[in-house]
């Protein structure tokens, strides 16, 4: 009965466990609110990072390497940090719920082995017990790792339908399409562009003090502080577009149209990778979002000859010609690709 | 006549018996028919396989030591007879290793050596049968096998796109398996999968028609050693599973080329279609890599507790949920295609289900050795390292599980070190514990205790430096599959690599400690382990004889399902 009674103290702990989660578990609520006054914050630093892109008659300047948040750390152990309502969520279930109960599981079997092989080893324990049943022990740990898995799925659950909400019908919409082996933006609801994304040379990443590997030539511009609509699709094989930062990966599959919403809280750059094998350069198409003020995203709408609201006419040039040639990022290597029909990818979506 | 085991055990000591004539050379080995031969020549195989693997992530974990490209475009070279490849071709090569270390891994050492390997040894032996019931199919599995094998090693050898050789992941995902990949390499590769995976259902439906239809007699279900329980629910997954396989990569055949479209849509097909089918095979495998790992353990814990397996029908049953749900959770590889809200919640929850008989059995475990006399013999060792290492890569199982925690894990190194974790660690040490424990009952010499407690922890403190840093590299959010990385990456990316040098290492005592047990090894007597070791294999000489149990068996009234071979209680 040793073993029953080793289990039943456990089981004090478990429920003291059960306990703290359940507690955890009440500010879940809490959470959505929360970004909105950051947000507050987070614009007006982003005011002044922002303000020579103001200045410049072109309206529009890249944020530099100071704005960098979303990207890997040397040496780090944990996730990036988070820059969206559900990365913020996601971030705190791992950290809160599962990574305790999972720490916890290891250093309970850990214990368990080493107690085993003090007291129960040859010399300590010459002959051994013929015990090979105790139905009240096997209904425990059947039982506990079901309640576990319970405690679990409450937040899981939570968090995927949070995933699923879909953007408002007057999101601003942006297409992602995967190509071998770049990305590509289109903005439809902005003359329907598109932005052609290679891997910035290395020397050349380095010399902007961006991060080499992450960098690129054009990056995706967003809007931040707003939902926006973020559709993915493949042109030849399958890619998958993913930042770390925003707790966000949705494959882009040829033939489909993923959705769904994207939200960015704070101006900055966050880097991604491409996230599903796809030839031979799948490592070197990386995702390098800009999220920046509303203003200041019109602006560059502007300068890559989009339009905003009004503007309608401005937009028929965008359609038809070209903005960006595409063109490898790698030396030496041959043109990236065909160039996408700037006509055709939007425009039935 | 009813004859028990332990008069048997005598019988089977006079060595030079009719029973023990052996064929000549080449007809014992290319024409066998013997499940013992057939099992050795798995084993063998397995090892042989499992090297070239082995050396492959060698010059993955290489080429990943520090940013930039180091080795590809030298390994390039050399394989394309000297002359210099251009750089898309060697980042191609990159994709060739890892395609053809995950296929390597997982079709041609895990399960060559689990099922063909010890399956084929133990599972006649301990259930008392004289043989296989089908051994000519036996042998054909073994042969389909190789063939296979032969065929994987053809493919990168063959124009497949971009470069050589076959760059699409054993995954095999369309359309870069199929539009993305010209050239017949990928072709020679999935062919490989098709003989593969024939052997894989004929060795299934033999390893059935034993199990039910050849134990000794009094050997009830509830009667059967662990191991074979293992065995035989992995059989029936292979069975349930490979034909799915067969069917999505012929698909992948016709589209590549005869003009189908399975899986194009520009002719009305889906990439996600192959997906589905892929993972219906694919989840299922991954129980058929380790399930009789859980048997072996079972075996060995016992026998070195001195106990019976604590909650045997619990540990049977455990097995048989495992394969039952393992069918029914395959969408969790698969949560951010674009998956529906309703089915990823579905998915989780059926995923998070598993963790629950895989809780029982590493707890019956632990019970089995409570109360017991632990002898820290190198099965043990090993068997005890696998608890703890499968322990850890179920929980990050269990973080996987969750759908929305996926869509930043997935696909990246946190899944590398999870998979490696239960596979790598989890099946391998069950292997290597496997190997120590059988190896002298096999081969009838015994091998190097301390040789094999010092490959154990050089074993486990260099795949544990290798795989712990990948859960790090995962949750920064480094992707998997890539040659190159951003320097962020470098620290635990060069730690990961050194680990893999200590590992390598400990794969060299591994041979030394085979070869000292061939030059130098003592004489293994029939029953090596002593008073732990009941099942019926320890009732037979070391090396058993060529043919055994001439007379079947009996087991008795007084046999419990852990002791085949003990005398009746004095007092019944």
């Amino acid at each position: 009965m040793r073993i029953g009674d080793y289990a039943r103290k456990r089981l004090h702990i478990l429920s003291f466990l059960f306990a703290v989660f359940a507690m955890l578990a009440v500010p879940q609520a809490g959470f959505a609110q929360e970004p909105a006054a950051a947000q507050v914050s987070a614009d007006a630093t982003a005011a002044d990072a922002t303000a020579p892109a103001e200045a410049s008659t072109d309206g529009y300047t890249p944020l530099g390497p100071d704005m960098i948040k979303g990207q890997p750390h040397p040496g780090a152990i944990t996730f990036q940090k988070q820059y969206s309502p559900n990365g913020e969520y996601a971030l705190w279930m791992h950290d809160a719920v599962l990574l305790p109960i999972i720490t916890a599981i290891v250093i309970f079997v850990l214990i368990l082995l080493l107690v085993v092989m003090a007291r129960y080893n040859k010399r300590a324990n010459p002959v051994a017990s013929k015990t090979s049943h105790n139905t009240l022990i096997e209904v425990i740990w059947t039982g506990l790792p079901v309640l576990i898995l319970v405690i679990i799925a409450v937040p899981s659950i939570t968090l995927l339908s949070r995933q699923y909400k879909s953007a408002p019908k007057d999101a601003l919409t942006i297409k992602v399409t995967g190509y071998q082996w770049y990305w590509g933006y289109t903005y439809p609801d902005n003359g329907g562009f598109e932005v052609i994304s290679n891997m910035m040379p290395d020397e050349e990443a380095v010399e902007k003090g961006l991060p080499p590997q992450l960098a690129v030539d054009h990056r995706m511009v967003v809007p931040v502080g707003e939902p926006i609509r973020l559709q993915t699709t493949g042109a030849d094989v399958i890619h998958s577009f993913s930042v770390p930062s925003l707790w966000f990966k949705l494959d882009a599959v040829p033939g489909r149209l993923n959705e769904k919403e994207f939200y960015v809280e704070e101006p900055g750059i966050y880097y991604g990778q491409c996230s599903e094998l796809c030839g031979a350069r799948h490592g070197y198409m990386p995702i390098s979002v800009e999220a920046v003020p509303r203003p200041q995203f019109e602006a560059w709408v502007r300068s890559q000859g989009g339009t905003v609201g009004g503007d309608a006419d401005a937009g028929e040039s965008a359609t038809t010609t070209p903005l960006i040639a595409p063109d490898s990022a790698i030396e030496g290597a041959p043109a990236a690709g065909p160039e996408p029909d700037p006509a055709t990818p939007d425009t039935d979506v | 006549m009813a004859t028990t085991a332990d008069t048997f055990q005598a019988h089977t000591e006079e060595h030079h018996h009719d029973a023990d004539h052996k064929p000549a050379f080449f007809a014992r080995w290319f024409m066998s028919t013997n499940h013992k031969d057939i099992g050795t020549l798995y084993l063998i195989f397995a090892i042989f396989a499992g090297v070239i693997g082995g050396a492959i992530s060698g010059l993955m974990r290489e080429e990943l030591r520090e940013p930039g490209i180091q080795i590809l475009g030298t390994v390039a070279m050399w394989l394309n007879g000297g002359t210099a490849v251009d750089f898309d071709q060697q980042l191609h090569l990159w994709n060739v290793l890892i395609t053809a270390h995950g296929m390597i891994m997982v079709f041609f050492l895990v399960m060559p050596a689990m099922i063909g390997g010890f399956g084929n040894w133990f599972v006649p032996l301990m259930i008392g049968a004289p043989d296989m019931a089908f051994p000519r199919m036996n042998n054909v599995s073994f042969w389909l096998t190789v063939a296979g094998f032969t065929s994987l090693m053809i493919s990168p050898f063959m124009p497949g796109g971009t470069g050589n050789g076959a760059g699409t992941g054993w995954t095999v995902y369309a359309p870069l398996s199929t539009s993305g990949s010209q050239g017949p390499a990928v072709d020679f590769a999935i062919f490989s999968l098709h003989l593969a995976g024939a052997a894989s259902i004929m060795g299934a439906i033999n390893f059935i028609t034993t199990i039910f239809n050849m134990r000794a007699p009094g050997m009830t279900l509830h009667k059967m050693p662990l191991f074979v329980w293992s065995v035989l629910v992995t059989a029936f997954l292979l069975l349930l599973a490979l034909p799915v396989l067969a069917a999505a990569i012929t698909m992948l055949i016709t589209d590549r080329n005869f003009g189908t479209t399975f899986f194009d849509p520009a002719g009305g097909g889906d990439p996600i279609l192959y997906q589905h089918l892929f993972w219906f095979f694919g989840h299922p495998e991954v129980y058929i890599m380790i399930l009789p790992g859980f048997g072996m353990i079972s075996q060995i814990v016992s026998t070195f507790s001195k106990k019976p397996v604590f909650g045997y029908l619990g540990m049977a049953y455990a097995m048989v949920a495992i394969g039952v749900v393992g069918f029914i959770v395959w969408a969790h590889h698969m949560y951010t295609v674009g998956l529906d809200v309703n089915t990823k919640m579905y998915f989780t929850a059926a995923t998070m289900v598993i963790a629950v008989p895989t809780g029982i059995k590493i707890f019956s475990w632990i019970a089995t050795m409570w109360g017991g006399s632990l002898e820290f013999k190198s099965p043990m060792v090993w068997a005890l390292g696998f608890i703890f290492l499968f322990t850890v890569g179920g929980v990050t199982g269990v973080v996987l599980a969750n759908g929305g925690i996926d869509d930043n894990l997935h696909d990246t190194y946190y899944v590398v070190a999870h998979f490696h974790y239960v596979l790598s660690l989890g099946a391998v040490t069950s292997l290597f514990a496997g190997f120590y424990y059988w190896f002298p009952k096999m081969s009838g010499r015994m091998h190097s205790e301390l040789l094999a407690h010092i490959h154990f922890w050089v074993f486990f403190i260099g795949v544990n430096l290798i795989f712990f840093p990948m859960h790090f590299l995962g949750m920064d959010g480094m992707p998997r599959r890539i040659p190159d990385y951003t320097p962020a990456f470098t620290y635990w990316n060069h730690l990961a690599t050194v680990g893999y040098e200590i590992m390598a290492v400990s794969v060299v005592i591994f041979f030394i400690n085979i070869i000292y047990a061939f030059v130098a090894g003592k004489k293994a007597p029939a029953n090596y382990w002593g008073e732990g070791a009941t099942t019926l294999e320890w009732s037979l000489s070391s090396p058993p004889p060529f043919h055994q149990f001439e007379t079947l068996p009996v087991i008795e009234d007084h046999h419990s399902a852990d002791n085949h071979i003990g005398p009746a209680p004095a007092h019944a």
